[in-house]
């Protein structure tokens, strides 16, 4: 086993996403992710690689295009309204196949919001903030140690699928510090065979073009439906998701991130009460897991989406669910902190008193 | 074993430091841990506070809403943790600059006058390792063997006689009983 580092969860995901071959980073500072383009500017050049701060995050996501195109693994990384900014790139780099990795760690809004942790970009980052018809891979940590360990799965589905990845955290997963273990050796991106599609010296090879767009009549309907098929593919195979103590439930929490903890804490709180509680944790927000929700709605009759939102994923758990259970909600917009006792008094209300007020409005 | 841990203060008398330490001490002796500072537009003078939990089991909630135990160091700290602390938890006062008497009669209370003691030793700012003394001999949730082994591995460029100074504050600290 490695040795466990204590490490705060912006570092962990800056090393997480070195270790995974990351060579080149832009970004534009913003609370609370600052600490990764701070970790990235000192221990990107002891690794050969390349950090740039930007003049602002449309650039940031832009040189991460160029970047990607050549077909090294990059990285930018914002909080909400920076992410808002790079979304015209993200769709760029969706429409051009590019594997580029972005992190965002949620902070409150809409607007300028504060700088709390919040889980209110749920929709932007699986339903694509920016145009077009686009998917883009998205992990949820929900501890420092999985902000270590995912930006390498994302760099890998990014790569085999084409298709840009997202970490989702939030201000208190980035904030916080916890022990960190790095599951796999790093890698030597010098051991990567150069991509047949990325660009560089053409002598010795045919021209590779990188693009977003097709003007002929009927292009982009074959570009969209070929990537179509990767995105299929991706559903299939890269579908990621945890599961407490849901063989014996009859009310199952549905949580990620910083709300899967909270959730937990309420869960076990239930148990010592003698309530038949569970969680359900999403890991890939995209790939949603919907049938394994669909499939334990056949025998758990209430579903409780916990967010640090007004409520979003909610709607993903009512797709899956499609009527067969009741679902409910317990969310908080604004970044404010969501207790375990307050999520608690939800379940309880729910299982003893079926408490309409909670269920999520259809 | 769980303990769930809130320190406060104002900026500069080592809040953060503390919990870091106290964290890393958790880690360092097989337990499990989690350090979550209350991060904001934070101004010079303006308080500090940060959530730690020691656990013997995976860590849920990293912000501790209801504290086993709370250390306040300043005034406001008193007034806004001591009606969070769990009924039958501690609640360490630092003396030298809090004047109010706590109110609460469910929690045990234990007085540490943290910034005479750090004096006495020749530097006020160790004032946060006289808390953390406290804080260790009283609950047992880590050793003050652990926290002297884990200082210099958490700050670095401490001088060996400034690692001792702390050593010597934690030891002090825990000399501080519950009645």
């Amino acid at each position: 086993m490695a040795e466990k580092t204590l490490m705060k969860g912006n570092e962990a995901l800056a090393e997480g996403a070195i270790r995974a071959g990351c060579r080149f980073f832009a970004g534009y500072p913003i609370t609370p992710q600052n600490e990764v383009p701070e970790y990235m500017s000192w221990r990107l050049p002891q690794v050969g690689g390349a950090f740039v701060q930007a003049e602002s995050e449309v650039s940031a996501i832009n040189m991460i295009y160029g970047a990607g195109a050549t077909g090294v693994r990059c990285m930018t990384s914002s909080s909400s309204p920076g992410i808002s900014l790079k979304q015209e790139g993200i769709s760029y780099c969706a429409g051009a196949d590019l594997p580029v990795f972005i992190g965002n760690v949620m902070r409150g809004g809409p607007g300028l919001g504060n700088i709390a942790g919040a889980q209110g970009d749920y929709w932007q980052a699986t339903r694509g903030g920016g145009h077009g018809d686009y998917r883009v891979f998205v992990m949820a940590p929900n501890s420092v140690n999985e902000m270590a360990n995912f930006p390498r799965k994302c760099f890998e589905v990014s790569f085999k699928y084409r298709i840009p990845s997202m970490v989702l955290a939030d201000g208190i997963i980035g904030q916080m510090m916890e022990p960190v273990e790095f599951e796999h050796p790093e890698i030597d991106p010098k051991t990567f065979p150069e991509p047949d599609w990325a660009l560089g010296v053409a002598a010795g090879r045919g021209k590779r073009i990188v693009k977003s767009y097709d003007l002929k009549e009927g292009g982009v309907e074959i570009m969209v439906n070929e990537r179509v098929k990767r995105y299929n593919q991706i559903e299939a195979n890269e579908v990621m998701y945890e599961e407490k103590m849901l063989e014996d439930a009859e009310v199952a929490i549905v949580a990620y991130g910083t709300s899967a903890r909270i959730g937990a804490a309420a869960m076990k709180m239930a148990r010592e009460k003698g309530l038949k509680v569970g969680l359900f944790r999403p890991i890939t927000l995209w790939p949603f897991p919907k049938a394994r929700i669909t499939e334990l709605s056949k025998r758990i009759k209430k579903f409780v989406a916990v967010e640090m939102s007004l409520g979003q994923m909610v709607e993903d758990v009512q797709l899956a669910i499609n009527g067969r259970a009741d679902v409910y909600l317990h969310a908080k917009p604004g970044a404010s902190i969501i207790t375990a006792e307050e999520v608690y008094k939800t379940l309880e209300n729910i299982v003893k008193k079926g408490a309409k007020e909670y269920a999520a409005a259809k | 074993m769980y303990q769930g841990i809130r320190i406060s203060g104002f900026g500069g008398q080592g809040v953060i430091s503390a919990g870091v330490l106290l964290a890393y001490t958790g880690m360092s002796e097989g337990k499990e841990v989690s350090f979550f500072p209350a991060y904001g537009a934070e101004m010079r003078g303006g308080t500090a506070n940060c959530s730690v939990v020691v656990s013997s089991e995976e860590v849920a909630a990293p912000i501790v809403s209801a504290p086993d135990t709370a250390i306040v160091l300043n005034e406001p700290s008193l007034a806004k943790f001591e009606p969070l602390v769990k009924p039958g938890g501690l609640l360490i006062v630092n003396t030298s600059l809090i004047n109010s008497k706590p109110t609460r009669k469910d929690i045990r209370i234990l007085n540490v006058p943290c910034n005479e003691i750090a004096s006495q030793l020749g530097n006020g700012k160790v004032m946060n390792m006289v808390a953390l003394g406290a804080f260790a001999a009283a609950t047992g949730a880590v050793s003050i063997e652990a926290i002297a082994k884990a200082l210099p591995k958490v700050y670095k460029k401490l001088k060996p006689e400034v690692i001792e100074l702390n050593v010597q504050a934690l030891k002090k600290g825990a000399g501080f009983k519950l009645n």
